[in-house]
């Protein structure tokens, strides 16, 4: 059992409050989780790199709090960060061998606004490849291990970040998602994250994979967690255009009302029929199905919703990300930065470019950048392209039509608990349709939440309950969400994350 | 090929590319400072970048509002409709000076589309010119190949890349085919990049300095048999820097081709690059339609929708249309042909209506400034219109007309308004240029002058009056210039048949 003192098993809100109290420094809550990593983290392997300034960070922080200085909420706190953020003082290599050691000259918008409001960056967490896969086995840099069972996959591509916090190396972390990268790792390893509204959080220094998809978002254990992280890092940037130049409402706000909710009488949940599937894990339907009826015999109306064209989202999506990711993959060209690679015996720029991208890129990598520039070639632009745009807005009009008789939607988080190391390597399009469940909110640009939702009972592996709503509605997925995480906890008796191995 | 036997044969089809340089503060999606700004120095290499023009890993690009607004004026300047919605895309192949191994460019929704430029050539003949569309993209950046004889990328050992042009904002304006140009092709190229260079200029949206590559040139040529109605196959002649080039370039190409085609041999669609010293165009890469850039909408931007009220506010703030200025300012000046041609030709039309407004009669104001205005100009190599003001230039006139200076003094006074002694009253003040207009003085030196001269005095008392031109030049002499000829020409007269 966990040492009950151990500031490791706090959640970031808890931690807060102590930290606010003055109960605990920063600087003990920071070695605390530098302690564990260092004790943990050569089995997990969640961290590429360890902040060296963590401790003077957190030092700085309790300085400021012991001059009466007013501070944000989660000042003090520790949070990990993806590796595909931009960090001025950590290398940032998006897992890729062609960024290896570069540290880039400024900070992601997150990034800065984690800092600004007091947040200990603790370190970068391991990624597959430029965000490219569902498991982090593509990192170059070796995989990520699931918590729950070091043979199986933590999830990707923010496997790090999801592990990170499952193994208690971190109360928070930053995380991107693509096609599920947040939510389908949160699933496999019994935590929460949150995928914003498209432009809720600013992409300013997230390393592109496929512009109109990528979103920054937060991970943690708990709902309330995810919700004061993003009320951190959201809101708009001018160096975005894609931004939303919106007042959002406060997110910890709406987790808090959801958690002291009564009832959820009026709520209309829709169970999207496309993505309740019977070739999903018979242990994630069953937990699935069992939290309906929660959502229920707590006053839900639970709505079956018809989104036909979900079928397609899938292809649809390896066609716009490989496509933008073709383009958005240019830049690594060993010019400015990065890796250089030069042939034997010289050559001109172009052999260095194509020696550089050749020893830089890993497979997948490769493969969809072939992919992507297949798809936007002349002559098959409209075939490929422009048929998977077409898609698209047919999801996003699937997703309107649900949201007429739906106020949130829902799914499982990922079809399936994790699976091994290895198991899905060689074989991409299992790798993908892993992320069936997730794809077509990034696609229709809406928010989407994963949450536990139980360990399946076949193999005790964490399962994870999908939240969507409809566009700038990430607060109802705060509430709603709060709502069943404090359902199933009564249920349990527990948190999920708690019952995680000790890895002691 | 002979020229005219070129053009008997074969009918020339023309089309320009031009790329223009705004010159807004900030770069068009970064806020480094622009190079091609008014009055911005083309700094230390890759010294005016941010992280968005080196391409950076997780850098994202922001539409410069302004060049927005630019490209609205220049696209309603050429007479086109201005899109309520158009895009950016990216044009994507890999080059070292593109940072990005894309370019941001627009493709299919151009902000400007579907206008018309009049322009005139020497013979009075007037063409218009098509223009397909004008859209809005982002400069590369610069090679510098060292190591090879020619300074090319052919030969040399390495090259430098220099960012600090990478992101100016261009607009290119790209014209239908034009046809029936004739033998005057060479001039319609010149004539056109001439007319787009005063638009922009009128605009006040571009320096608009070839020699600084703020106006670009591509120039599309080709041949078709005549009275075959058969397109020939064209070629591309990249970056002629000067309207001089254009107008050689065009030339070259039609008797280049014509000689091919007369032998029966075909022309290779390709990139040609002209060379000024030789006055040649060579082979460049070849070039087909399919070269494939793989364009698609650009992801991180949104499309740009001005309001129609941004529109029409733009559209009622243009300046007069120069071709139509030029217009009215011939007739209101009465110049001759030449005259009117030596002004446009220096640029001087902006300084004579202000001076003319200020004052003086066209000719006055025509004569100062293409004259010892220009000459001061051209001795320091600088614009004649930084040299003084229109005003200074009327007060000068003005100061002659009123009988303070003759023509000698009013140089001189040029002079040190020019050197930045002040105002040409202050000029005349502190140098004291003035003329003597007592007679007292002039009668006392005109006296001495007859009583030096004897002989000359006997001349004029029996008539011949034109030796009064010795003693009138000794008087001038003494009077170190500051007399009025006309005067003392008079006064000389007056005393010799006084006596």
């Amino acid at each position: 059992m966990a040492d009950l003192n151990d500031l490791t098993r706090l959640s970031a809100s808890e931690l807060a409050t102590k930290l606010s109290s003055g109960e605990v420094s920063s600087v003990e809550a920071t070695q605390a989780h530098l302690d564990r990593i260092a004790a943990v983290d050569d089995k997990v392997h969640a961290f590429l790199h360890v902040s060296a300034d963590a401790l003077a960070n957190a030092k700085r922080i309790d300085e400021r709090r012991a001059a009466g200085e007013s501070l944000g909420e989660l000042a003090g706190v520790p949070v990990a960060v993806k590796d595909v953020l931009c960090t001025i003082d950590m290398p940032t290599t998006a897992g890729s061998k062609i960024l290896e050691g570069w540290v880039p000259p400024y900070d992601a918008t997150p990034v800065a606004k984690l800092r600004a409001a007091g947040l200990i960056p603790l370190g970068k967490t391991n990624m597959d490849e430029f965000a490219m896969g569902s498991s982090t086995e593509h990192s170059a840099y070796g995989p990520t291990h699931n918590p729950w069972d070091l043979d199986r996959i933590p999830g990707g591509s923010g496997g790090g970040s999801a592990a990170a916090v499952s193994a208690f190396e971190a109360p928070l972390a930053l995380g991107s998602d693509t096609g599920g990268s947040i939510r389908q790792p949160a699933s496999v390893t019994g935590s929460v994250g949150v995928k914003p509204t498209y432009g809720g959080v600013s992409r300013y220094g997230a390393i592109a994979l496929a512009s109109s998809l990528d979103q920054v978002g937060p991970v943690s254990r708990t709902v309330l967690d995810s919700a004061l992280l993003h009320d951190v890092i959201g809101g708009w940037d001018p160096r975005d255009s894609t931004s939303l130049n919106e007042q959002w409402p406060s997110f910890a706000a709406a987790a808090r009302a959801g958690a002291a909710a009564e009832s959820l009488k009026g709520l209309r949940v829709g169970v999207i029929k496309q993505l309740d599937s019977p070739g999903f894990q018979a242990g994630v339907s069953q937990r699935f199905h069992e939290a309906l009826q929660l959502l229920t015999d707590f006053g839900a109306e639970i709505v079956e919703v018809d989104a036909p064209h979900f079928e397609y989202a899938v292809e649809a999506y390896y066609l716009i990300l490989p496509a933008e990711a073709s383009s958005n993959l240019a830049k690594f060209d060993s010019v400015r930065f990065g890796l250089r690679v030069t042939p034997e015996g010289g050559g001109t720029v172009e052999d260095v470019m194509a020696a550089t991208r050749e020893a830089g890129f890993g497979d997948e990598v490769k493969r969809r950048i072939i992919l992507g520039t297949y798809a936007l070639s002349a002559g098959y632009y409209d075939a490929y392209y422009g048929s998977a745009q077409k898609v698209r807005t047919l999801i996003q009009r699937d997703f309107a039509a649900a949201f007429e008789k739906a106020d949130v939607l829902v799914s499982p988080s990922a079809p399936t608990t994790a699976f091994k190391l290895g198991e899905k390597l060689e074989d991409p399009m299992a790798m993908y349709l892993n992320d069936v469940t997730t794809i077509p909110a990034n696609l229709a640009g809406i928010p989407g939440m994963g949450l536990p939702m139980g360990l399946a009972p076949e193999d005790g592996l964490p399962t994870g309950f999908q939240i969507m709503a409809p566009a700038r509605g990430d607060a109802r997925l705060y509430e709603v969400g709060a709502t069943l995480e404090r359902l199933l906890e009564q249920q349990w008796g527990h948190t999920l994350p708690s019952q995680a191995p000790s890895l002691g | 090929m002979d020229y005219d036997k070129a053009l008997e044969l074969f009918e020339p089809t023309l089309g320009f590319e031009v790329h223009v340089e705004l010159n807004t503060q900030t770069k068009m999606f970064s806020d480094a400072p622009n190079p091609a700004a008014s009055g911005a120095e083309h700094g230390e290499p890759n010294t005016m970048i941010t992280p968005v023009d080196l391409g950076l890993p997780g850098s994202l690009p922001v539409v410069n509002e302004e060049a927005i607004k630019y490209s609205i004026s220049l696209g309603l300047a050429l007479g086109c409709q201005i899109a309520p919605s158009s895009r950016f895309a990216r044009k994507n192949y890999f080059y070292p000076d593109l940072a990005k191994n894309y370019q941001i460019s627009q493709f299919d929704e151009p902000i400007a589309f579907e206008g018309s430029v009049d322009i005139e050539l020497e013979s009075g003949r007037t063409i218009t010119i098509p223009i397909e569309r004008a859209h809005m993209e982002e400069d590369a950046g610069k090679l510098t190949h060292v190591g090879g004889a020619t300074g090319r990328i052919q030969g040399a050992e390495y090259s430098l890349v220099d960012y600090n042009r990478a992101g100016v904002p261009l607009v290119e304006i790209v014209t239908h085919m034009i046809t029936g140009a004739e033998a005057d092709a060479p001039e319609v190229g010149k004539a056109y990049v001439s007319a787009i260079r005063d638009i922009v200029r009128s605009l006040g949206i571009s320096e608009a300095r070839m020699e600084r590559g703020n106006l670009r040139c591509d120039a599309n040529i080709s041949l078709s048999p005549r009275g075959s109605g058969k397109l020939g196959t064209r070629t591309e002649t990249k970056n002629v820097n000067s309207m001089r080039s254009v107008e050689r370039a065009v030339r070259y190409e039609i008797q280049r081709q014509a000689a091919i085609l007369q032998k029966g041999g075909t022309i290779t669609q390709e990139t040609r690059h002209w060379h000024e010293d030789t006055g040649v165009t060579s082979a460049g890469r070849p070039k087909s339609d399919a070269d494939d850039y793989r364009y698609f909408p650009e992801p991180d931007l949104l499309p740009v929708e001005p309001s129609l009220e941004l529109i029409e506010e733009l559209r009622a703030a243009l300046p007069e249309p120069p071709a139509e200025r030029r217009k009215r300012l011939k007739a209101a000046w009465g110049f001759t042909d030449l005259e009117f041609r030596d002004v446009n030709n220096a640029g001087l039309f902006s300084e004579i209506e202000a001076t003319v407004e200020a004052g003086t009669t066209p000719a006055q104001a025509r004569k100062w400034w293409t004259g010892e205005i220009a000459r001061l100009a051209n001795l320091q190599g600088a614009d004649a219109s930084s040299l003084i003001s229109p005003a200074d230039v009327a007060a000068l006139v003005a100061l002659m007309n009123d009988g303070v200076l003759n023509d000698s003094l009013a140089r001189q006074v040029l002079e040190g308004v020019v050197a930045g002694e002040g105002s040409p009253a202050d000029v005349v003040e502190s140098r004291g240029l003035k003329l003597v207009s007592d007679d007292g003085p002039l009668i006392a030196a005109i006296d001495e002058a007859l009583a030096a001269q004897p002989d000359v005095l006997a001349k004029i008392r029996d008539g011949k009056v034109q030796a009064a031109g010795a003693v009138i030049g000794a008087v001038m002499k003494a009077m170190k210039g500051q007399a009025d000829a006309a005067r003392v020409r008079e006064l000389v007269l007056e005393r010799a048949s006084a006596e």
